[in-house]
């Protein structure tokens, strides 16, 4: 029951991750950070199997900065995309494979285009222009087919999101307790105040 | 004396001795007489139904029975409105794509089927009938509270015994108003002013949910319903086809077409530009 969207629009790239932790009845934090940046323009926000996405996420992590401390830049959103997607393959042929579905959204600092790639543990890649993993694909995805378009502006961005986090919250049967909601721009990553306390009644 | 009073009084309430009768009919659901089903001579039969349909666990098995759906009806000022789509699917199989998932029960009384078809079909049609029987016999329409109920007590005296079925019921008497009921095989029963069932549901929902108001206007609302098919048909694999959409209103249901979801995709996303994720270019 983990959540995580992923938005693009005219100049952004919005990632959404739900905040609770959970193992098993529990939650064990509600106020989890399901994402690691990757460099100055790229995140990454992942779900799956407790251990793997952290490991997997920081291994990610730690190459892509070995990358650009080795080279003195660093890579677009699609080379780290591309770099994840080879590392899922492999991993996947291997004997204990990383389960782990992931979100990367990003903007790419020479061409200002922004970016979002869905990615799941079997080592699928798909750019995309919404996206959604676990459950939220059934409940968000045909809000986003009919509201979304290519070049929305930042606020209009954050509306659909409302609209798609007040849905989850209506109709999900877990408290998944709020999402955390991160923006990458030309200027880097930034986390977003996003007010999460209002109930949502179903009608 | 006593015999005397006995024999030249009535009973109190006499005008309501049909009552009990109407309250039997309720209360004893399980069909009389021609409606008794041959069951295979086993202990359990839910249990062979289940080995012999359950094809995610059995590929294989020998009887496929057609599921997948999208249907909806919710609950707005002007009355209710009800949609579906009209593919049956049996296991990845596109078995019609022409399905009339709205029984119209009478001129004021609606049901959608999702789930078995031929549970639906069949025992919507006997609902129908038992419909037609009280008219008969009390001389007025039945309610809606009354019709669902008398779905609700049948599946639930087939409980465990494998039917498969999803239904709402919607429609509209001078005593109860616009009235929408959610009955299942599990013999749930819920009112409600909207619900989404089969497959397809949650993208139903999601499309509603978030356009959805009491006030809409009758235009409004159609056009909601409909689009929360649409996005059902696009998102869901076993549902697709024609959305068949009604309108409930104070006077009866009004049909306002079987419309073919291809050329209404295709138009939505070039006139409004929504679906975007649909692209002609190669990744």
């Amino acid at each position: 029951m983990e959540v995580l969207l992923g938005i693009t629009g005219k100049d952004f790239t919005l990632i959404a991750a739900s905040k609770a932790a959970m193992r098993g009845a529990t939650v064990l934090k509600a106020a989890d950070d399901k994402t690691r940046s990757l460099n100055k323009h790229t995140l990454m926000a992942f779900s799956g199997e407790a251990g793997d996405t952290i490991q997997f996420a920081e291994y990610i992590q730690a190459n892509a900065q070995l990358y650009s401390m080795r080279n003195g830049i660093d890579l677009s959103p699609s080379a780290v995309a591309n770099f994840v997607r080879g590392e899922l393959a492999s991993s996947l042929r291997s004997r204990k494979p990383y389960n782990v579905n992931l979100l990367l959204g990003g903007v790419d600092p020479i061409t200002l285009k922004p970016s979002l790639y869905w990615l799941d543990y079997l080592a699928s890649l798909a750019p995309l222009p919404y996206a959604a993993h676990g459950y939220a694909q059934y409940y968000c995805l045909s809000i986003l087919d009919k509201h979304h378009h290519p070049d929305i502006d930042y606020e209009q961005g954050l509306k659909i999101l409302r609209m798609c986090t007040d849905e989850l919250k209506r109709r999900l049967p877990i408290d998944f307790k709020g999402m955390l909601v991160k923006v990458i721009t030309k200027d880097g990553i930034k986390e977003v105040e996003y007010n999460d306390d209002a109930r949502v009644a179903c009608p | 004396m006593d015999t005397l009073v006995a024999q030249y009084s009535r009973p109190m309430f006499e005008k309501e001795n049909n009552y009990d009768e109407d309250q039997m009919d309720l209360y004893n659901p399980a069909p009389s007489m021609s409606l008794k089903f041959a069951m295979p001579p086993i202990a359990q039969p839910s249990a062979w139904l289940r080995a012999a349909t359950d094809d995610h666990a059995n590929p294989d098995c020998p009887i496929k029975i057609a599921h997948g759906t999208t249907t909806l009806a919710f609950r707005f000022q002007g009355g209710i409105i009800v949609a579906t789509d009209s593919r049956a699917t049996a296991g990845n199989w596109i078995a019609s794509q022409t399905v009339k998932k709205v029984i119209e029960i009478n001129s004021c009384l609606l049901g959608t089927m999702a789930g078995g078809a031929a549970d639906c079909q069949y025992w919507l049609a006997y609902l129908g009938m038992q419909c037609r029987l009280y008219e008969l016999r009390h001389h007025r329409r039945i309610s809606v509270a009354a019709a669902s109920k008398i779905l609700a007590n049948l599946v639930y005296s087939y409980k465990g015994r494998g039917l498969s079925m999803g239904t709402m019921c919607a429609g509209v008497t001078p005593s109860e108003g616009p009235a929408l009921y959610y009955i299942d095989s599990d013999g749930t029963r819920l009112a409600g002013n909207m619900f989404c069932v089969g497959s397809g549901q949650t993208f139903a929902y999601g499309v509603l949910d978030a356009e959805y108001s009491y006030d809409l206007s009758e235009e409004e609302a159609l056009a909601l319903g409909s689009r929360s098919i649409l996005a059902a048909t696009h998102r869901d694999a076993y549902s697709g086809g024609f959305i068949n959409l009604y309108h409930v209103k104070e006077d009866g249901w009004v049909k306002h077409g079987f419309n073919d979801t291809n050329p209404i995709f295709w138009k939505t996303k070039l006139e409004k530009g929504e679906f975007s994720n649909v692209t002609s270019e190669m990744v």
